[in-house]
């Protein structure tokens, strides 16, 4: 009977542990791995969808939703953006938004599939947690070729 | 002594405080996995889903389980973040899986050109039910798998059209 009664407040405990553990990650932040990379995942800028040129974000990808992709937001909607390897300039529409990673030679970014919804977005990655040669955060920055978006 | 037992006093009503505290925080959390990870209720209205939901507004459950494991299919009613505005959810019917050709009308009130497309690699291709003033993939092309958000499965509110939703 004993047992059954630590096992039974063990169980109840990790329960409550998880439940306050998923809570905290889906709103506030959570850590999620990316390739070979531990990164620290800010979760509130989603209540307003609120983002700013040159943060680095978590996303879906359009055309596999299991997978995860980060890269850094160049353009808003409403913004104008050249693209690369080609000398068209095209409008981000409402609601959508232009990442491309920071390695311009070798990256599946806008460049390839265009705007993404911002609702794939899931979440602003902030710091880098592991490899430890490598912690620190994660700063916001505009590629210089980029320049301005205009 | 009165301010031991003053203190005493003090420190039984904090601890019955915060045990009150975190059964409410624990009920949140609880409340809002539910939400997020099982079923919810969300109010539907307008007009772009007549005749299946009315216009002036339907509670339904939709389920957030089958859109994790990849069981979406057609014909189902499924919520959608809707790719104009990411703060809003829409409600509209999966007419067409990836690597289907989708053939439908551009304007239906004023001119019937058909147009066909084809649904590209990890996309859906929703729209309303009714074709007339449903703002949907016809407008803003088909809609990456990952802004689905849950599945609608059963109405409950008003009471006497209550049953399951889907085909």
């Amino acid at each position: 009977m004993a047992t059954r009664n630590v096992l039974w407040n063990y169980s109840k405990k990790i329960f409550t542990f998880g439940l306050i553990g998923l809570t905290a990650s889906d709103s506030l932040a959570s850590i999620s791995v990316v390739r070979d990379d531990c990164v620290l995942v800010e979760k509130t800028c989603l209540v307003k969808y609120k983002f700013s040129h040159g943060d680095v974000v978590v996303f879906s990808s359009p055309s596999n939703h299991k997978e995860k992709h980060i890269k850094r937001i160049i353009a808003l909607p409403g913004d104008w953006i050249g693209i690369r390897h080609c000398s068209d300039v095209r409008r981000i529409p409402e609601g959508h938004c232009w990442v491309e990673g920071d390695n311009p030679s070798s990256s599946m970014d806008s460049n390839s599939f265009g705007p993404i919804p911002l609702g794939l977005v899931k979440g602003r990655v902030t710091h880098i947690v592991w490899p430890p040669q490598r912690i620190g955060a994660v700063e916001k920055r505009i590629p210089s070729d980029r320049g301005q978006a205009f | 002594m009165g301010v031991l037992n003053y203190m005493s006093q003090w420190r039984s009503l904090a601890k019955e405080a915060m045990d009150r505290t975190a059964i409410v925080a624990k009920f949140l959390c609880l409340l809002h996995v539910t939400n997020t990870y099982v079923c919810s209720s969300t109010l539907v209205y307008g007009p772009s889903m007549l005749p299946t939901l009315n216009v002036t507004g339907d509670v339904v459950l939709a389920e957030h389980v089958s859109h994790r494991l990849g069981k979406v299919g057609l014909g189902d009613l499924v919520l959608v973040r809707s790719p104009g505005d990411p703060k809003k959810t829409v409600t509209k019917r999966v007419v067409g899986m990836e690597g289907d050709k989708v053939s439908f009308f551009v304007d239906p009130m004023s001119s019937d050109i058909c147009r066909t497309a084809v649904v590209p690699k990890g996309h859906v291709w929703i729209q309303g039910d009714n074709a007339y003033v449903s703002n949907d993939s016809r407008h803003f092309g088909p809609v990456p798998y990952g802004l689905i958000q849950g599945k609608v499965f059963l109405r409950v509110w008003p009471l006497d059209s209550i049953g399951f939703l889907g085909e």
